[in-house]
């Protein structure tokens, strides 16, 4: 499926490009001498796609699909299973010393829960300061404030929080610290983990606004892995729509929303609710039964058949290849035409 | 429409080391039979300890109800001894809680969850019991019920395990059902099955449902009623089709401004409501709302303000409503 993407970038070099990527967890029972490996789940299935600078790339999906998992063997935290992790033209892989301090600084990511995330122990300014120390940046403590109150500021918050504690603060406060920290080292590409998830309607807004702020203020590039599908289609470019360790369908953000292929994507889309009764009472909603399949013992053929209402017997023995509906519109789905 | 729950004045406070948090504030709504309300607004706005108030399951101390009545079918449940409450919450009245994980217990198997309520209130035998439950199970959706039963929480997914809670719930043939948050934690294409599933039941069965929730917009297909709530009090109430199309309180309106939609043109800016929710240990003199709202004048500040009727049903605290309106119709 690496063809997918060639069309959307072959302007410019990709800053992010992932090729057949697989991340596959033995699964062990049993203890201590008698421990063995018993199967091994795959949590991402060889899964190619690139991110252009400038771009935010949203990466959807039901739960345990693989979406942080991807994430992860991009922040080099999960060694992968097989391909290739390129970031500006070099495989990350091979990164050593300098250049793998630099892809370090280069890469960051804001994840889920803000609480867990930030050391309760530490105070802001402590928290965001911590990057630039490991990094021998700003060496000069006077320096060194007056960047972090940069950054705060930068964030919205007030410049009297820094000697707060986390849980001192509201939960939309610890998710700009978290933000703020991770712009810290002034990267270029940003891995959004759920960012916005846990946070409620109104100060979820707020940092949806943020995010896109400082993507046009500071040029950043974000892979922004999320479940709400309005907000991903908010916020993102392009979107890739994951299931089961695999992309099952990927486009450009308003052909994927307006004009969606694979089955699957139907579905989400249906499942979304839109805050308006009167559309509500109008608006097909065809439920996706049952729910995902354990990616230990992954359905044969097309792993989303037992669910899906086009499914027919071939379905269920050969695994769909990407197909080019469009253009840079990619789905995993030969019955397309049937729906 | 008879009113089978009727919350009048409801006041909830806990002393807490930090002082006295007014966690519920004086609200009032009610439940017809069969019907669909649902209770909206943030974190810590109030919503769970009143549902828990109706059920007298707030910790006291720290807590205590300073004020208020709750009618269940004309009956004053807080004044109620602990076991005549008991009875009413485990059977006549049931709650599904926000955390599926944490409420059902990880030792005991769902077939004896599920059971033990049925035998101890309609007083079935095990036999009977478990036929119940299997059945109970397959009505909400858990395929393959009788091999299930035997199962522990950890075999099954978070989904399943809500399935599970909404079982138990209906286990007693209840008249109402408190839902809070019963599919945050979940995926879109669950959670749309799981409420679809809430609605189809209460309307075959005639219970009643209360569904708390942060998400306005999740709601709107099913609630009949809508009660938005900011910082223990109700700011707004009315039927679904007023609150979505003719919101009157300016933070119903920065809901539902918040929330990007799918059915609106991409790029649509969004238009958060500045500021956080206040500190309910901390509460200003005024409308709570008054620091993050547009409208605020000197009177908000000062004053708390009390409900407009702005049509059958629909009413609005807000002192500014008309230049909420005026602002809508440009
Ligand atoms: N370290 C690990 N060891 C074993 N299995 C793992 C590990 N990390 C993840 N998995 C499994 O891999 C699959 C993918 O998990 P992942 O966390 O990437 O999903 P996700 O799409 O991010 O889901 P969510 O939306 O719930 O965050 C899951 O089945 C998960 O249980
Ligand atoms: N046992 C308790 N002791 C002290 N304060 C409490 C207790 N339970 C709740 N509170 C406080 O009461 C207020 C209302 O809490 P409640 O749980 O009803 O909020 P909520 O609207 O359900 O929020 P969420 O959406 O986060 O569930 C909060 O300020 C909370 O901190
Ligand atoms: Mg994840
Ligand atoms: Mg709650």
């Amino acid at each position: 499926m690496s063809v997918a993407n060639e069309a959307v970038t072959e302007t410019a070099a990709p800053l992010l490009e992932v090729r057949d990527l697989k991340t596959h967890f033995p699964v062990r029972e049993g203890f201590l001498v008698f421990e063995r490996t018993v199967g091994q789940v795959k949590a991402v299935d060889g899964v190619s796609f690139s991110v252009a600078r400038g771009e935010t790339l949203g990466l959807v999906g039901e739960s345990g699909c693989g979406k942080t998992t991807i994430g992860r063997c991009i922040l080099k935290l999960v060694e992968p299973t097989g391909g290739e992790i390129r970031f500006d033209g070099k495989d990350v892989s091979g990164l050593e010393g300098g250049e793998l301090k630099d892809f370090r600084r280069r890469v960051q990511a804001v994840f889920q829960d803000p609480y867990s995330s930030l050391n309760p122990r530490m105070t802001v300014a402590e928290i965001v300061a911590e990057p630039l120390l490991v990094h021998g940046m700003d060496k000069e403590p006077g320096e060194r404030s007056r960047h972090v109150a940069k950054l705060l500021n930068l964030c919205g918050l007030p410049g009297n929080i820094a000697e707060r504690y986390p849980h001192e603060m509201s939960g939309g406060q610890r998710q700009r610290v978290g933000i703020a920290r991770a712009l810290a080292l002034n990267p270029d590409f940003i891995i959004c983990d759920e960012a916005v998830s846990a946070l409620d309607v109104s100060i979820q807004a707020q940092i949806i606004r943020l995010l896109e702020d400082l993507r046009e203020e500071l040029g950043l590039t974000y892979l922004f892995i999320g479940h709400d599908l309005s907000v991903v289609r908010h916020i993102c470019h392009r979107v890739a729509v994951m299931y089961l360790g695999r992309i099952v369908e990927t486009a450009e953000c308003d052909e994927l929303f307006d004009n969606p292929k694979h089955p699957y994507t139907k579905a989400l889309l249906e499942a979304v609710p839109i805050p308006d009764p009167k559309i509500e009472a109008e608006r097909a909603h065809s439920f996706l039964a049952g729910e995902v399949p354990s990616p230990m013992n992954p359905p044969s053929g097309c792993v989303f058949h037992p669910r899906c209402q086009l499914a027919v017997a071939g379905c269920r023995e050969e695994s769909p290849e990407l197909i080019e509906y469009g253009q840079g519109h990619w789905a995993a789905c030969p019955r397309v035409s049937a729906g | 429409m008879t009113e089978l729950l009727e919350i009048q004045d409801l006041a909830v406070e806990f002393v807490t080391p930090i002082g006295r948090v007014q966690a519920v504030n004086g609200i009032s709504y009610s439940v017809a039979e069969g019907e669909v309300v649902a209770v909206v607004g943030e974190s810590g706005s109030g919503k769970s300890v009143s549902a828990q108030a109706t059920l007298g399951l707030i910790p006291q101390p720290p807590g205590k109800i300073t004020s208020g009545k709750i009618r269940f079918r004309g009956e004053n449940l807080l004044e109620l001894d602990d076991e005549a409450i008991r009875q009413v919450r485990g059977q006549r009245v049931a709650m599904i809680f926000q955390e599926p994980m944490t409420s059902l217990n990880p030792v005991l198997s769902i077939g004896r969850q599920l059971t033990e309520a049925m035998r101890l209130h309609l007083g079935l035998s095990k036999a009977e019991a478990d036929a119940r439950g299997i059945e109970l199970l397959s009505l909400v959706g858990i395929p393959d019920p009788d091999r299930r039963l035997v199962q522990y929480p950890h075999q099954f997914s978070g989904g399943m395990r809500q399935r599970v809670m909404i079982a138990m719930a209906l286990a007693c043939e209840p008249e109402l059902i408190i839902a809070d948050e019963p599919t945050t934690a979940l995926d879109v294409t669950i959670q749309a099955q799981i409420l679809e599933l809430m609605k189809d039941l209460s309307a075959r069965l005639g219970v009643a449902l209360i569904i708390i929730t942060h998400n306005l917009g999740v709601v709107a297909r099913y609630a009949h009623r809508v009660n938005v709530m900011y910082a223990g009090r109700i700011v707004e109430r009315g039927n679904a089709d007023a609150i979505y199309g003719n919101p009157a309180h300016p933070y119903t309106v920065g809901l539902l401004n918040s929330v990007p939609r799918m059915d609106k043109p991409r790029g649509s800016p969004l238009e958060p409501i500045p500021g956080n929710p206040p500190d309910p240990a901390n509460l200003a003199p005024g409308c709570a709302f008054a620091p993050r709202c547009r409208f605020a004048t000197e009177r908000c500040v000062q004053e708390v303000p009390d409900f407009v009727e702005l049509a059958d049903g629909h009413a609005a605290a807000c002192f500014e409503i008309e230049a909420v309106r005026r602002e809508a119709a440009e």
